[in-house]
């Protein structure tokens, strides 16, 4: 299982760059969505992998989970959610001033 | 346990809150409440100073509990020096801003509130993840502020400032994540605490992270390689807000110092001066860099912000001599930067205004109006940011130079900060001459505003004299530096108070 998280954050990170490396402002909101997908399963991940294991206390629990990573990917989630909002208004209105959707605001020739 | 830590911290998100609510109410009346909860704040930030600098670290617990488990805010004179200097400068700002610019879009205020909410709780707090979470509040204030207005050359600028604080946002998360992962805390005391006993199979992964939020800081702290974004963002926005935003960059400086000292400080074990080999020669890369963009620029607002750049480097050079003399003259060196280059960004609004569609663009154009006046404070705004005597940059700058005396990098510091400040001079120079003097007497550029000369020139002025002041106070200014300087050097002193129940 670890294999395969750290697997899936890789590809997510390395999707991340790519897309928010073009040069249009669709690719670039994907990538940095992609890039704090990552970021939140790279969060999630630090508290260790346990599978059915009690956050908080429970009677007879053998082990527990770490509950601070998931605090902390719940406030994660929340903030790039409110950006991603925010910056895919931002491109619309780029889009509408600028003409076109290139984030430097001209076409390549 | 003492709620003045915490009270600089809500009185901004209350003013804020209690503007969004009252949204509807005149715009007079909303002026006064943002001046007043400003003038609060600021009689909070030097109560603070005052009550930190008997050398004593305020620990404030939030909900009681005690830290690791809590979550701590902290005050010592590092933050309360930030904090005065930062409500100082938004008041100002703010002056220039109710001449209108705060009717030329919704939630001014509200943001500017929050602006300031995110900048206090960004000096104030002693926990990794919160400083995350201020980083942001300020960030998200700062992008409404920055496309304040509007405009198609705004929104462009504004959109490269959000993408790459987002994706620095991400890597400061990967940071704080592999640092929890690790060491299984977020306190920074605390991770002071437990860095110095890092595992030596783990110390590549620490390093790593801690080299990461050196990254992070350092794009916020427009540092070369990552200063690309600050000028035109700088450059296109309104006066007050690069103005205020004068004090961005010296939030990701103040980082750097914080945790420079605090968890990568003399005690941190295999992990001691982590940052140490990267910040002077970076500093002194951007200082050069930033100077140079200075001279090229073809507008006087995208000069001064490349003067920010070069101030942004002078900052991370003294820092990172790495002794109490050179971190001493830095924070000696900060608020007179700060106050320097806003005073500028609003004499360039005022000069822009003049000149009508030239604006701050360094063409000749037209005989200003007022240009006796103008011309004058643009003159003491130049010494002042080029760092001449008598002002206090150039005692910043001496004090630094005397800090290096006995190092080996003496002749590259020497070198950078003695040329920069003679390429500084050249431009500024050249800038004035051809704004006031190589006029055409074609027809006055028309007021495009019935404003009172007085009111528009009334914040340059009130910047330019704390700037003075900073000057006249040297002496004591300087020593409670020194004396932040000494407390910052001693990173056990920290994780006592904050981890031996300061807190109770």
């Amino acid at each position: 299982m670890e294999a395969l998280l750290a697997l899936v954050i890789g590809v997510l990170t390395a999707c991340g760059v790519y897309l928010a490396l073009r040069g249009r402002t669709f690719p670039v909101v994907l990538g940095l969505t992609f890039l704090s997908y990552a970021v939140n399963l790279f969060l999630f991940a630090m508290g260790r992998l346990k599978i059915g294991a009690p956050p908080v206390i429970a009677q007879g629990a053998a082990g527990y989970a770490d509950p601070l990573p998931q605090a902390l990917v719940l406030t994660a989630i929340v903030i790039s959610f409110g950006m991603t909002a925010f910056v895919i208004m931002l491109s619309l209105k780029a889009r509408a001033e600028l003409g076109n959707d290139h984030v430097d605001g001209r076409e390549s020739s | 346990m003492s709620h003045l830590v915490i009270a600089p911290v809500l009185l901004p998100l209350m003013a804020a809150i209690v503007l969004l609510l009252l949204r509807h109410l005149d715009l007079r009346l909303r002026r006064l409440i943002s001046v007043g909860a400003l003038l609060a704040e600021l009689v909070l930030a030097l109560t603070l100073l005052v009550t930190v600098s008997d050398g004593e670290i305020r620990v404030y617990a939030l909900g009681d509990w005690p830290a690791p488990y809590g979550i701590v805010l902290m005050a010592d004179r590092l933050s309360a020096w930030l904090l005065v200097t930062t409500a100082l400068l938004a008041f100002f700002a703010l002056l220039h801003a109710l001449r209108g610019i705060d009717a030329t879009g919704r939630h001014f205020h509200v943001l500017y509130q929050l602006q300031l909410f995110g900048l206090a709780g960004a000096f104030l707090t002693g926990d990794l993840f919160n400083l995350f979470v201020f980083f942001e509040v300020l960030l998200l204030a700062s992008y409404g502020l920055l496309l304040h207005g509007g405009g198609a050359l705004r929104t462009r600028a504004g959109l490269h400032y959000v993408v790459l604080n987002l994706v620095g946002s991400t890597l400061f998360l990967f940071a704080v994540g592999a640092l929890y992962g690790v060491l299984g805390t977020l306190n920074m005391a605390d991770l002071a605490r437990a860095v110095a006993a890092t595992p030596a199979d783990n110390v590549g992964v620490v390093r790593a992270a801690g080299l990461l939020l050196f990254g992070v800081f350092a794009l916020k702290a427009a540092l070369l390689p990552l200063h690309l974004w600050l000028p035109a963002a700088y450059a296109h926005t309104s006066a007050p807000v690069a103005a205020l935003f004068a004090i961005m960059t010296k939030v990701g400086a103040y980082s750097i110092l914080r945790i420079d000292t605090l968890i990568f400080g003399n005690a941190a074990g295999p992990l001691a001066g982590l940052l140490d080999p990267w910040l002077l020669p970076i500093g002194l890369a951007t200082l050069a860099v930033g100077t140079l963009g200075a001279v090229a620029a073809r507008g006087l607002g995208q000069q001064i912000a490349y003067l920010v750049v070069a101030s942004a480097g002078t900052l991370v050079s003294a820092f990172g001599l790495a002794n109490p003399e050179g971190v001493a003259a830095g924070l000696y060196y900060l608020p007179h930067t700060t106050f320097a280059a806003a005073a500028a960004f609003l004499l360039t609004a005022a000069i822009a205004r003049r000149r009508g569609e030239l604006a701050d663009r360094l063409d000749p154009g037209p005989t200003l109006p007022e240009k006796r006046l103008v011309g004058g404070l643009f003159f003491v705004v130049a010494v002042a940011l080029a760092g001449l005597p008598p002002l206090a940059g150039f005692l910043g700058k001496f004090l630094l130079l005397r800090a290096t005396l006995g190092l080996q990098a003496l002749p590259w510091v020497y070198a950078v900060v003695l040329g920069t400040g003679l390429l500084a001079l050249i431009a500024l120079a050249r800038s004035g001459s051809l704004v006031f003097y190589r006029t055409q007497s074609v027809t006055r550029a028309a007021a495009s505003a019935p404003v009172t000369v007085a009111a528009e020139l009334a914040p340059v002025t009130g910047l330019l004299l704390l700037v003075i002041g900073l000057s006249l106070a040297a002496g004591p200014l300087y020593e409670y530096t020194q004396a932040t300087a000494t407390q910052l050097m001693q990173p056990d002193r920290y994780i006592q108070t904050v981890l031996g129940g300061g807190g109770r």
